[in-house]
């Protein structure tokens, strides 16, 4: 068999495209959600059209199907495909199902809560406002899903390295476990609070719970979250981009050290989304403030590795000069569609990384905290690189699970810049407009953008039309991509199932130094807990010292509590 | 390792060390934070305002879906107010437009932050937490007068 593909398993391929197929339906809400809600921003419509409901209901579903949900999915099945892929081994075709079926159920049984107004509590479900117990138990089974799913590659990768003594663990293999650390690490938090705190609560057999706890837990774990949906899009950016380019990866050393970085720096950092809170000291907000400079590390190699393996294919394909070689990257070339997702991404994180690092610098949080600014800065995150490099690499990956030749290559290849296009406009009114004073999670178009309401704000006025502008066209470039994404689907397959194989583009490493250091995970894990208990041992102390009484559940629709 | 990566890794650590400069010299020199852990207040149910000298205020506030309270204060300009605020019931936020303040006023905790009014005028303060179906409509002002000029 070749070295770069892979035959899988009947089972798995199906399992795969199933885990890519769905995800795609729910993230179609979300998005929809997301244009409905620029428009009741603006005033345009006061209730949903289809779906019925308010606000706070779409924007519920919008955060979480677009970054809940089709996430998860979506870094599952790219482990489902790349560990086994680079290791050459199979998976075990009962885990994987068991997982792919929880994460299912469980997202499926979330969605139709949300969808019937029974968890309007947005993705951040903080308490005392109360969601079904089913929202709860939903969210579970996804993340329990996903754990299985990781449990599936550990032996796997053990097995790996005890047959190959000496060499290097694929780049890849290191991204997609780096992923799944963090993520487990993390989720055991927010476990810890759905299953202790707000499930017994949501379900009245404890009467009381401690919100600042609560909050607490939440964001130890909606940190670690946000890279947990970006590292994804690292190991594409690392292993595919440069091959699709034209080139080689110019540093492996400088992937492998960023990975483990990552490890390190990514959970002791939550305070820093708790700097306006009360009940936590001051100096331990700013060593969190310190730690999460250390993550914007990582982001900053990157960006030096990445463009010098991009300057490599473009001097290769014929590019001179300083700047010359820019010139000469594939942008437009239809058969290489998925580089313009990759490209596009890293392009508009230029921006997200710039706005990460003004929100994590402490006091300056204070001009920003909650407001609008906020949303306009994690589109250009989560909403830009993920989602473009997910979206690439789902229609990627459906083309190899289907063996499918990829239809409507022109669609695909201009969805990107439609889409880039609406986000750039929309998130500079959103963060415009914040810097103004517009509160984010706000139906603007009832209160502050109705020039009936004593609340009318005549400046926000034009940045919120902005955002309805930049939303349209990022509807059309998703609907862009649908099309080729489904006809995709349900083409006829190119090849006869049996003798089909799969193949990434992997790229080759131009320096390649040994890295010793860097090749096992143990230290990192080892140093990232003692940096977790350092910093989050004092916050969890005054969080239990400066707060009093505990609260009951809330409904969004009364100020009397439920019990 | 080559030279170009060297160079590239250590600036991009200088760089992140300037910018925690810059928030070390905010947090020393200027004189702005963020807000810290409060232990040494009674808990309070209800809004009061009172005066602590010449040009200073204490201000109890209470979130409560969905109004503040107190909703507009009035004082006069140069007055610097020891803001208490807190939340009845479930998690609201509390922002003063073109100010350094931002709190979030959670139930089962007092956030405190001192602020000065230097320039007349009216400031919007908005909720800024999903806080039910009506949060949009939560906000009240704060109204700074000018100097009251001597009369005869
Ligand atoms: C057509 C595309 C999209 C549009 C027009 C859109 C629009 C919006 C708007 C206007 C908000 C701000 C709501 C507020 O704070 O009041 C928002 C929030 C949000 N969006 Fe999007 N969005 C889009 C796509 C996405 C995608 C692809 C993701 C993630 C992968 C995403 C994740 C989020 C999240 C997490 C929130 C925050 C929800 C919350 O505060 O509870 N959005 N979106
Ligand atoms: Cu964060
Ligand atoms: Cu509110």
């Amino acid at each position: 068999m070749n070295s770069d593909t892979f035959r899988f398993s009947k089972s798995i391929k199906n399992l795969n495209s199933l885990l890519l197929i769905l995800p795609m339906v729910l993230l179609f809400i979300g998005i929809y959600g997301g244009l409905m809600q620029t428009m009741f921003r603006a005033g345009i419509i006061q209730s949903d059209p289809f779906v019925g409901g308010d606000y706070y209901k779409g924007l519920t579903f919008h955060g979480v199907l677009n970054a809940i949900v089709f996430t998860t999915f979506f870094a599952v099945a790219l482990g489902n495909a790349l560990i086994p892929y680079s290791l050459k081994k199979h998976l075990n075709s009962k885990i994987a199902w068991t997982s792919g079926i929880m994460m299912l159920v469980g997202s499926v049984m979330a969605a139709v809560v949300i969808l019937l107004g029974e968890a309007t509590v947005l993705y951040t479900f903080y308490p005392p406002l109360k969601a079904h117990p089913l929202f709860y138990i939903g969210l579970t089974l996804l993340v329990v899903g996903s754990w299985l799913a990781s449990y599936n590659w550990v032996p796997m990768y053990l097995q790996w390295r005890k047959e190959n003594v000496g060499k290097k663990t694929p780049l890849a293999v290191v991204g997609m476990m780096t992923t799944f650390i963090i993520w487990f690490i993390a989720t055991l938090a927010v476990a810890a609070e759905i299953l202790f705190m707000l499930l017994p609560w949501s379900m009245g057999l404890v009467d009381e719970v401690n919100v600042m706890l609560a909050r607490t837990l939440f964001w130890f774990f909606g940190h670690p979250l946000v890279y947990f949906w970006l590292l994804p899009a690292y190991v594409m950016y690392y292993s595919f981009m440069p091959k699709i380019a034209g080139g080689k990866l110019y540093s492996d050393m400088a992937g492998r050290l960023v990975f483990m970085m990552f490890i390190v720096f990514s959970i002791p950092v939550g305070t820093h989304h708790q700097y306006m809170d009360p009940a936590i000291g001051a100096e331990w907000k700013l060593l969190h403030g310190i730690f999460t400079f250390g993550v914007a590390l990582p982001s900053l190699i990157t960006a030096f590795t990445l463009a010098a393996s991009l300057e490599y294919a473009g001097k290769k394909r014929g590019g001179k000069g300083l700047f010359g070689w820019m010139r000469k990257l594939p942008y437009f070339e239809k058969e290489k569609w998925f580089f313009a997702y990759l490209i596009l991404g890293l392009f508009i994180f230029i921006f997200g990384g710039i706005g990460g690092i003004i929100n994590a610098s402490y006091q300056m949080n204070t001009a920003v905290h909650n407001t609008a600014w906020v949303p306009g800065h994690f589109h250009l995150t989560v909403a830009g690189p993920v989602l473009l490099a997910f979206l690439g690499g789902s229609l990627y990956l459906i083309g190899q699970f289907m063996h499918k030749e990829i239809r409507c290559k022109g669609w695909a290849l201009i969805s990107p810049y439609v889409y880039t296009v609406g986000l750039f406009i929309m998130s500079y009114g959103l963060k415009i407009g914040g810097l103004k004073g517009m509160p984010r999670r706000t139906n603007t178009g009832a209160s502050y953008a109705n020039p009936d309401s004593i609340l009318y704000q005549q400046d926000w006025i034009f940045y919120i039309d902005l955002s309805v502008i930049g939303g349209v066209l990022m509807f059309i470039g998703i609907i862009m991509y649908l099309v080729s994404f489904f006809g995709t689907v349900f083409s006829k397959s190119s090849s006869t199932e049996e003798g089909a194989v799969i193949t990434f583009p992997i790229s080759e490493p131009y320096h390649d130094e040994p890295a010793k250091w860097l090749r096992n995970f143990k230290p990192y894990i080892i140093i990232a807990i003692i940096l977790i208990v350092l910093s989050y041992t004092p916050v969890i102390l005054d969080v239990l010292e400066a707060t009093y009484g505990g609260s009951l559940p809330y409904s969004p629709n009364s100020p009397v509590p439920l019990r | 390792m080559d030279k170009s990566e060297k160079i590239a890794f250590t600036l991009s650590g200088m760089l992140l060390i300037l910018f925690f400069g810059g928030i070390v010299y905010a947090a020393i020199v200027e004189d702005i934070d963020v807000p810290t852990c409060i232990t040494n207040m009674e808990p309070f149910e209800s809004d009061t305002l009172f005066q602590t000298g010449p040009d200073s205020y204490e201000l109890q506030m209470v979130a409560r879906m969905w109004s503040f309270q107190p909703s507009v204060v009035t004082l006069p300009v140069g007055s610097t107010v020891d803001l208490y605020v807190t939340s009845q019931d479930i998690i609201h936020g509390f922002k003063i437009e073109r100010k350094n303040v931002n709190l979030m006023a959670v139930p089962g905790a007092i956030n405190y932050m001192r602020v000065t009014f230097n320039e007349p005028g009216e400031y919007l303060f908005a909720c800024h937490e999903f806080c039910g179906a009506a949060h949009h409509t939560m906000a009240g002002r704060i109204i700074i007068e000018p100097e009251m000029t001597e009369g005869p």
